[in-house]
């Protein structure tokens, strides 16, 4: 029969196991912030605070500017942005408020199959299918009518900042869908149903009651939106057609900071060549975990529990 | 207050001599609020108590404390003695899964564990603490079964999932799970509140077969249940025990005003 | 309330319902399109070849990622050697023990993790395996994806286990059962479907990493037979020949990517089937 003595022991050393695996975390990102700037210190000794401002990328002579990289991953992101959040809120306003309830359960799982397709798969469509249609139909449409603008200037290749951000748009589109969904659930009853007792139509319920309720944590998941924009890899890589270059016009070839690392890394021939990548990847590191820990933040304080982790 | 005989402290010396569980000055406290206030009482063995009480009065809270489950909540803190036939259960060296394995418990809502058979669900606590010996499980299904009434009506299918029994089986499957480990005291936490009259009544009669062998205390919010089904009744209010004494006398001609208001009715 | 103004606010809310129904169409497009595309370059393209057969030398035509599938399954295997134990039992404290401002940091931390973009978790690999053993390898690939499920299942474990009601808790606690036994063979018992689905969703994430692979398993035009021999992966051999100049490769590139997602989809459509009760409840 087991005695108190060894389930004592037990439940000790039980507890301690699960207590050290999870504090693994704490190690995780200690690792990555160390291995990072470890790798990054010859660059960061080398050119300092130019690293950032300059828009020098020159492999053979030993240049390293950081700025077209930055450029391209703002931008990208903000063209992201502003398609998929205005989508992705609609949506989940539709499938939590508007939607025919037999329609509900299908949609939803749609949703969840997107965010399923792994970004190379989406960079393969967007090479073969997506850039041809935009440089063919899109792109000639928008310089045409809109061509006043420097945005929509410029020659049209295919690959450009331009399909960059549509295809960022198009990866963030299901994360901010789903959390945006859970947060206009998580409002509570009590709300909507004042609302309707005050006559309002479906709509006028949303507007009033959920909307402004859920404002917080909808701008949290936008956020949380934003920091997978931020670090959107293969798939960017595959249509931003890869020149490190600051341009007026959406049409040009640019750059993100996680392409340039996809890209250049193996190739990465000497020392400070291989550093100013890992530079680039501190900067990554550094930018997505503050917005992530903003989002957090902003999810945690409004919804408390009832948001699932979004990853 | 307590017109119980031999209420000595005498660690095992006479087990008709000794209280089942005595407590002394006993008071819990959840964070800063008091919830239980200077309890003292002696429950007699092999016998029934009824804790009655308003909602609130921490009659939970007191049977909890008699096998230490109050302290999962981790603001709980305690003050004053209970000893279990004379041992004193919250000395330095004692650790509650011991207690527990001395004082079994039955819930208000019946819990038996979805993933197990009936039969795994009787010896789980024997299992678990090591025993092996397959006669000894089977025999020992079998006895708790039947101490429970319930072999008759599971008897030909122990493998089949516990969750596939009724509300009221399901609450003898449990009452059946804490008697396997031969506990030497039967918490009851309202176990019938869950139930049809049915299956109450079927409770109620387990629990006076129960008490020739155990000693049983019994939370209850159901006044006719306790005048019915317990020897002593003990009524608890805002923390205090107000009154403990043989059952008879405390529905007939209780000494304590509060303790006939409550039991008229007039309040709870 | 005016007569018209009735009519004006039914038309608001009509038009409402028009538009943002029109948005959620626009969200699940790119899907069917992908679906659709996938399907018609990629189904003629599987072939036996395709699932048996090495890639051949450089713009040859023919050839199959019969490699790069088994190294998919392969990479997936060890990285849940790293990432389940880990993820589970970390779980598990977060569920189990409450210590509240501990907890709240570890996950916190744990869902910053789940944010950061796999390609930084490549660069901290490369320096920490690759660069000392002088090589790509199947074990930089295997760690680096374990790396990323510790946190991923770490959290789906708790919430899982956080469903578990806690009566069963008190039950068993109530018979005399030691704490870490209560945990081990009544709770994660009862949860054990859950967590598995978990573990499912995790290694279907996973499967279709590519950027972190790029310079630790780095890929493989052969079969590997070591773990300190770089390996070929599904993801890794689809990026690849998708930038190439060849059509034979980009065909295969479809290829690769319709056996990917029918891998991965599979994965998901299991799991949904699998916890829909759980999900009507909550819904």
């Amino acid at each position: 029969m087991g005695s108190s003595a060894t389930s004592h022991m037990g439940d000790r050393v039980f507890k301690g196991l699960t207590l050290a695996m999870a504090l693994s975390v704490f190690v995780l990102i200690i690792l990555i912030g160390f291995e990072l700037a470890h790798g990054s210190s010859t660059a960061i000794r080398q050119f300092g605070w130019r690293f950032l401002i300059s828009s020098d990328w020159d492999p053979v002579n030993e240049k390293f500017g950081a700025l077209p990289f930055i450029f391209g991953t703002l931008v990208s992101s903000a063209i992201g942005l502003l398609i998929a959040v205005p989508l992705s809120i609609a949506t989940a306003v539709y499938l939590t408020e508007l939607a025919p309830l037999w329609l509900r359960q299908p949609l939803t799982m749609f949703i969840e199959l997107l965010a399923a397709v792994p970004s190379v798969i989406l960079g393969l469509w967007g090479i073969f299918v997506m850039v041809p249609w935009l440089s063919g139909h899109l792109f000639p449409l928008l310089q045409k009518y809109l061509g006043f603008l420097p945005l929509f200037q410029g020659a049209i290749y295919g690959p450009s900042i331009f399909a960059g951000g549509i295809i960022v748009a198009i990866m963030i589109l299901p994360i901010i869908t789903s959390v945006s969904r859970e947060i206009l659930r998580s409002v509570p009853g009590l709300q909507r149903e004042a609302a309707y007792a005050l006559g309002a139509t479906r709509w006028e319920v949303t507007r009033i009651a959920v909307l402004s309720y859920a404002k917080k944590g909808l701008f949290g998941a936008v956020i949380l939106g934003l920091g997978r924009a931020l670090g959107e890899t293969m798939a960017v890589t595959m249509v931003i057609g890869n020149s490190p270059q600051i341009v007026k016009s959406l049409f040009a070839p640019g750059y993100t900071l996680a392409s340039v690392v996809a890209n250049e890394f193996s190739e990465a021939t000497t020392d400070t060549y291989l550093s100013a990548l890992f530079e680039i990847g501190l900067v990554l590191l550094g930018v997505t975990v503050l917005v992530n820990a903003l989002a957090q933040l902003l999810l945690k304080t409004f919804a408390g529990p009832g948001v699932k982790p979004q990853n | 207050m307590q017109p119980m005989p031999n209420a000595t402290v005498e660690p095992k010396s006479d087990p008709a001599k000794v209280a089942a569980v005595t407590a002394r000055s006993l008071s819990i406290f959840f964070g800063n609020h008091a919830v239980l206030k200077n309890v003292s009482i002696d429950i007699g063995a092999r016998a029934v108590t009824a804790i009655i009480g308003p909602s609130g009065c921490g009659k939970s809270t007191f049977l909890r404390s008699i096998n230490r489950m109050h302290e999962l909540n981790p603001d709980a803190r305690m003050e004053g003695e209970i000893r279990l036939f004379g041992d004193d259960i919250y000395s330095r060296d004692v650790e509650p899964v011991v207690v527990r394995r001395r004082v079994g418990m039955v819930f208000q809502k019946s819990n038996p564990f979805p993933t197990m058979s009936i039969a795994e669900n009787v010896t789980v606590g024997l299992r678990l603490n090591g025993e092996r010996n397959k006669k000894i499980l089977a025999s020992r299904t079998e006895e708790s079964l039947r101490m429970a009434a319930l072999w008759d009506e599971v008897k030909d299918r122990l493998h089949a999932p516990a969750i596939s029994l009724s509300g009221g089986q399901q609450q003898r499957l449990c009452i059946a799970r804490a008697l396997a480990v031969q506990p030497e005291v039967l918490l009851m936490d309202e176990p019938a509140s869950a139930l049809d009259p049915l299956a109450t009544q079927k409770i109620e009669d387990l629990i006076i077969e129960l008490k020739k062998d155990y000693t049983i205390v019994i939370v209850t919010h159901n006044m006719q249940q306790a005048a019915r089904s317990s020897d002593f009744t003990a009524f608890f209010y805002l923390g205090e025990l107000v009154e403990f004494g043989p059952t008879t006398r405390i529905f007939t001609n209780p000494v304590q005003k509060r303790t006939e208001d409550y039991v008229t009715g007039r309040f709870g | 309330m005016t007569v018209s103004n009735h009519h004006w606010r039914k038309a608001i809310n009509v038009f409402m319902q028009a538009l943002t129904f029109v948005c959620a169409i626009l969200v699940i497009l790119p899907l069917l399109l992908v679906f659709f595309y996938l399907l018609k370059q990629g189904a003629g393209a599987v072939n036996w070849a395709f699932f048996t057969e090495l890639p051949k030398p450089v713009g040859e035509v023919g050839g199959g990622m019969a490699n790069a599938i088994l190294g998919t399954f392969i990479l997936i295997l060890l990285a849940s050697c790293l990432g389940v134990p880990v993820g589970v039992l970390g779980g598990v404290f977060l569920s189990e023990y409450r210590h509240r401002q501990l907890n709240w940091w570890i996950r916190f931390t744990a869902d910053i993790i789940n944010g950061v973009p796999s390609i930084t978790w490549g660069m901290v690999v490369y320096a920490l395996i690759v660069l000392p053993m002088k090589g790509f390898s199947t074990l930089a690939g295997g760690v680096v994806l374990g790396l990323i499920m510790i946190p991923l299942i770490m959290r789906t474990t708790e919430e899982v286990l956080q469903l578990v009601p806690n009566g069963y808790r008190e039950a068993a606690l109530a018979l005399g059962i030691a704490q870490w036994r209560v945990i081990v063979q009544i709770v994660l018992r009862t949860a054990l479907k859950g967590i598995v689905t978990g573990v499912m969703l995790a290694l279907a994430r996973v499967a279709g990493e590519t950027a972190p692979l790029l310079f630790t398993a780095f890929g493989n035009a052969y079969w590997t037979h070591r773990l300190t021999e770089p390996i070929a992966a599904l993801p890794l051999q689809i990026f690849n020949y998708a930038i190439s100049p060849y059509d034979d490769w980009h065909r295969q590139a479809w290829a690769g990517a319709l056996v990917l997602i029918l891998l991965i989809s599979g994965i998901n459509i299991c799991v949904r089937t699998l916890t829909r009760d759980r999900f009507s409840k909550r819904a």
